[in-house]
């Protein structure tokens, strides 16, 4: 393997010029900003930092950023490995077209989903003038927030788990069940082991998405402070104050947590990749 | 057994039909709630045009940059082995993983009035934060890394054998490229630009940000959608969000032919690669 990687690094040409644009290039657009916010963010000092995001509001939008957005990656893990199932073992009439329209979330801009998702789950809408009768407020509320966050990380759990299902013999679990085991029994011992890192890593791409997200929460949360105000929006709230600092100690935390759920996407999926290899 | 089918596939359709389906339809429902004369008005009055004028300039910008790295990074990446390799990976899909307002907030830290840069581009009479640079810089941030991860994925699986046969006839780095690499890889490269454009287009956190609570003459349309919402102008902003919408089915549309192709193009691939493997034995990479 070594020596196979030696041979590479020789043999073809443009290593120098095509890496030397890429780390110019990451340099300007992504190293050089982010070194600024982490300056910015550091330079206040241990106490200030601490009380930049340890404020009130700050501390009630991480509670309800992470709790909605585990919610909503919890809805979508369950939906979500439903719905795979559905495209890769059950063909039925339409199958394509709810195939491409899985990816919906991911193309439509996170502005547009938002008022859309206002425009149904709203007081007036087509669900929330259903809901509300009931004491449901599907909007300007914790739901309204939960269906937003659901929406942006609805592809994420079902295009991790589906290649994984589709390399799956279906043999197996008909191994199982003609060993006697139940339909139940043989899914949940036979196909769920197998599917679970693809499941995990669909699941902490969808609430990494949670907790980043902006554009299509703010419309329909309400942001009511300390209630339904996310951090995203904490963020922009202190840079319309000027609190540069405050603004930078809060994305910093953010960016720490964004950057621990990369690092296990990366090891689950390396997980699911031997898995599928095996 | 079949019922239980049933039923599940119903419960899973029924899902997408209420947080997909409806939520779609809704846009352009609201959009004609006034007939197609208000809908015509409000995605050709002029604050719409200047929006849909700066949208498309920064996406003009922005793809092009991000496919020349895109193609560079990927080249650097697969086809070399070096130090530091999986890190560089990691920070190339940074820009996906953080929250969007990130995005907009490291330029303001850095260009922005009391940023790092700020006194010197004020000296020198240089505006990029509330203004079309800090929304182009925005949109490529965002926008970094789909080039990127679609090619890498591809390039790495494909063995180098052809390359280095290339490169032993003769063949500079350019032609290599040209004429053994990209054929394998256009499918993806062609995806990867059609997201690129669409996440380009629809940026809505960053470009807010960089764009400033005061707004006027840096809009894009994600942001005039927003402003026109919140004036209450209901079907002025769902008018103009069918436009990013369009867009988007349209996306989904060339994904999906897409990826018909990539399948077909990855087995010929494979098919081949072995059979260049299998007849030399003691190739590069033994």
């Amino acid at each position: 393997m070594a020596m196979s990687n030696n041979a590479r690094a020789r043999i073809l040409p443009g290593f120098g010029p095509t890496l030397g644009l890429t780390l110019a290039w990451l340099g300007f657009v992504v190293l050089i900003p982010v070194a600024s916010l982490l300056l910015k963010g550091l330079a206040i000092g241990p106490a200030e930092f601490w009380s930049a995001v340890s404020g009130p509001r700050a501390v009630a939008s991480y509670r309800v950023t992470l709790s909605s957005a585990l919610a909503a990656a919890t809805v979508n893990g369950v939906a979500g490995l439903l719905v795979a199932w559905m495209l890769v073992r059950w063909p039925f009439p339409g199958r394509r077209i709810v195939d491409a329209l899985i990816d919906l979330p991911f193309a439509l801009p996170a502005a547009v989903g938002g008022i859309a998702l206002t425009a149904v789950f709203g007081p007036n809408g087509w669900i929330g003038s259903l809901a509300y009768p009931l004491g449901l407020r599907t909007a300007y509320s914790r739901i309204g927030l939960l269906l937003a966050m659901t929406f942006v990380g609805l592809p994420y759990v079902v295009r991790s788990v589906q290649p994984v299902l589709e390399d799956l013999d279906p043999e197996i679990e008909e191994a199982a069940f003609a060993l006697g085991a139940t339909r139940w029994q043989s899914f949940a011992h036979a196909v769920l082991p197998i599917l679970t890192p693809a499941l995990l890593s669909g699941f902490a791409l969808a609430l990494a998405r949670g907790i980043g997200e902006y554009g299509a929460v703010i419309f329909i949360s309400g942001n009511l402070p300390l209630e339904t105000e996310v951090t995203s929006l904490v963020v922009t709230i202190k840079l319309d104050q000027y609190d540069y600092a405050g603004a930078a100690a809060v994305a910093i935390v953010m960016l720490a947590v964004a950057l621990l759920l990369l690092l296990a996407v990366n090891l689950l999926q390396g997980r699911s990749r031997a898995y599928q290899a095996a | 057994m079949t019922a239980a089918r049933l039923l599940l596939t119903f419960v899973g359709l029924a899902w997408l039909a209420l947080i997909l389906l409806l939520p779609l339809l809704a846009i352009f429902a609201q959009a004609l709630a006034k007939g197609w004369g208000a809908y015509i008005a409000a995605v050709t009055s002029s604050e719409a045009l200047d929006a849909i004028r700066l949208t498309l300039l920064s996406a003009l910008i922005a793809v092009p940059a991000n496919l020349v790295f895109g193609l560079a990074a990927a080249w650097a990446i697969t086809k070399f082995e070096f130090r530091g390799r999986t890190l560089l990976l990691a920070l190339i899909d940074l820009p996906f993983s953080v929250s969007p307002v990130i995005g907009g907030l490291v330029f303001v830290l850095l260009y922005g009035a009391h940023g790092w840069l700020g006194p010197w581009l004020a000296a020198h009479d240089v505006q990029i934060i509330f203004a079309k640079p800090g929304i182009v810089l925005a949109t490529i941030f965002v926008t970094l890394p789909f080039v990127v991860r679609e090619l890498v994925p591809l390039m790495q699986v494909q063995t180098t054998a052809r390359e280095e046969a290339a490169f032993s006839l003769g063949a500079s780095g350019w032609q290599i490229f040209r004429h053994v690499t990209l054929p394998n890889v256009r499918w993806a490269l062609l995806y990867g630009l059609i997201l690129c454009t669409a996440r380009a287009m629809g940026e809505f956190g960053a470009a807010s940000v960089v764009a400033g609570s005061i707004r006027g003459r840096t809009v894009t349309l994600p942001l005039h959608v927003e402003i026109v919402f919140n004036e209450y102008d209901a079907v002025a902003a769902f008018a103009c969000a069918t436009l990013l919408t369009i867009t988007a089915l349209v996306t989904l549309v060339l994904k999906t032919v897409l990826d018909a192709r990539e399948r077909r193009t990855a087995h010929v691939e494979l098919a081949s690669g072995q059979l260049i493997t299998a007849a030399t034995p003691a190739g590069s990479r033994a």
